[in-house]
């Protein structure tokens, strides 16, 4: 597989691994069955994602995406979290394979699944509104409906 | 460590002594073997030479033994080249479901044309069901195409009984023992096979040739049309170096059989049992004795086979999986799926073969990594997280 340097280093080295056992939300997408899960933990203080953490099952570039995004939110507010789109994950790692695309996707809808449930403890908004501020999709995968 | 490989499965170190017996052919015997002057017919006794030996290994005639450019030419010409010859009797084909893609997508191309494809299933352990290959010979029934040696989780196939039933039924019988030649011994008369591909580089000789048996009086189409080459069963010039290549590399594979199984079944057992020993919640793919000396498929459960390799990889160390996400598919290996491994247990597998360079301080480097990076990556994985919090 042909990964950039900044991948190999992710890989070898993540960032930010683990769990934060008081997280103001945690996120978790995809499958066993299609062999990546990621779950994001973040805890949020005066609308600032102050810690976050991650654990996935995966390939090299879900892991590399994981890491790089918890690196690339630390610090920043709910908005300016999901505002992150996968193209910002695939272009901070200099790139992944054409096959390996839908990893930072993944990391993506992760933080969008975690930031939906930190709302949702908040409980000021409905499920509509944080379905629509969060942008939440179904998952959508062939593959995991078969 | 720099380099320690242990994806024997995959290809082999070109045997020095292999090269020397090569490298005239490639500097200044370079003649064509069709060619009537001496340095061509140089090139003749070389090409018939290595023809004899190969012959030899596999207790059939030389002329029965014809040049490809290796396993996957030698499975589309064998398959192919009998189905087209005897479409008039018949368009049924047996073959298994954990063939190797060599096979299985030549028999896809031929549904296409019109033949009927039957896949038979394998045990846990990758053994035909024997009875399912009899129940499904139908009197359209021409060809039995069935490996001999699994490349993935190195079960070796009930060949002789498969033989037989062929034989019995007047069914041609393929093999592709693309695995096995080098491996084990092979006597094609004893065993009833009919056409057997094999490939030089999985046993120490070159890339890029092989050969492929096919029993006398057995019709099948060549897949390249032109040259008399290979009484017009082959066309091309020979690659004279390379099938000088193979027939040395078979002469010696065989010389040394059984001392070398020995060797490497040793390293192998001594590989899974430190495994077994030092890694919780593993789980050995395959069948542990009707198996390829150098083989062993491990699943690690909780973690996915490329952080694996990616890892073991930045420490000099060249395996194999069966994930997906080194299959370049969604799905992972379609011989795990076929044994009945769940999908997320056969996304962790990793598959060492280990071969006659390989050393027990290797092993023991191997498996000091393993356990390190299997730790680690477990860690980071949140199945690993759930499992140990439903055991509390």
């Amino acid at each position: 597989m042909d990964y950039s340097e900044k991948v190999i280093d992710h890989y070898t080295n993540p960032r930010n691994v683990g769990k934060i056992e008081d997280a103001s939300g945690v996120g978790e997408v995809g499958n066993p069955v299609c062999g990546d899960i990621m779950k994001m933990f973040i805890k949020v203080e005066n609308n600032i994602i102050t810690d976050i953490k991650f654990k996935t099952f995966g390939c090299g570039a879900a892991i590399a995406s994981s890491s790089i995004s918890t690196e690339m939110l630390k610090g920043k507010t709910i908005e300016e979290a999901l505002e992150l789109k996968n193209g910002d994950v695939v272009k901070a790692l200099d790139g992944l394979p054409p096959v390996k695309l839908h990893c930072s996707v993944l990391a993506e809808e992760a933080i969008h699944e975690a930031i939906a449930d930190y709302l949702r403890k908040e409980g000021k908004l409905t499920e509509d509104e944080i379905k629509e501020k969060c942008h939440l999709k179904e998952h959508n995968c062939e593959h995991c409906e078969g | 460590m720099d380099n320690v490989y242990f994806d024997n499965a995959a290809t082999t170190k070109l045997d020095s002594e292999v090269l020397k017996d090569m490298m005239p052919y490639l500097t200044e015997n370079y003649g064509n073997a069709s060619s009537i002057y001496k340095i061509g017919r140089e090139a003749r006794k070389a090409v018939e030479d290595s023809r004899e030996k190969i012959a030899k290994v596999l207790n059939c005639k030389p002329n029965e033994i014809y040049f490809t450019a290796g396993g996957s030419e030698g499975d589309n010409t064998a398959i192919k080249g009998i189905a087209h010859s005897y479409k008039d009797k018949g368009n049924h084909i047996i073959t298994s479901k954990i063939e190797h893609p060599a096979v299985l997508e030549t028999c896809k191309q031929l549904e296409k044309e019109g033949f009927e494809i039957s896949y038979i299933s394998v045990d846990e352990n990758g053994i035909l069901n024997l009875e399912e290959l009899k129940k499904s010979i139908k009197p359209t029934t021409i060809l039995i195409t069935i490996m001999f040696a699994n490349n993935e989780i190195g079960t070796i196939q009930p060949i002789e009984e498969i033989g037989k039933i062929a034989r019995e039924n007047h069914i041609y019988f393929h093999t592709d023992a693309v695995q096995a030649v080098g491996n084990i011994k092979i006597d094609v008369q004893a065993l009833n096979i009919d056409a057997l591909s094999l490939s030089g580089h999985k046993f120490y000789g070159p890339k890029g040739v092989g050969a492929l048996y096919v029993r006398s009086g057995v019709k099948f189409d060549n897949l390249i049309a032109g040259g008399h080459q290979e009484k017009n069963k082959r066309a091309g010039t020979e690659n004279v170096a390379g099938i000088v290549g193979i027939g040395s590399a078979i002469e010696k594979a065989y010389a040394h059989l059984d001392e070398h199984n020995e060797q490497i079944k040793k390293l192998r057992d001594y590989y899974v049992e430190q495994v077994k020993e030092k890694i919780p919640y593993i789980k050995i793919n395959g069948d542990m004795e009707k198996r390829l000396p150098g083989n062993s498929n491990i699943s690690f459960r909780f973690i996915e086979g490329e952080g694996l390799l990616l890892n073991l990889d930045l420490k000099g160390i060249c395996a194999s999986s069966g994930s997906a996400c080194t299959s370049g598919s969604l799905d992972p290996s379609h011989v795990l799926l076929a044994i009945g491994l769940p999908h997320e247990i056969a996304h962790g597998s990793l598959r060492i073969s280990i071969g006659k360079y390989n050393t027990k301080e290797e092993v023991d480097y191997l498996v000091e990594n393993l356990v390190e990076i299997v730790g680690r990556l477990r860690e980071m994985s949140p199945l690993w997280e759930e499992f140990i919090e439903e055991e509390k």
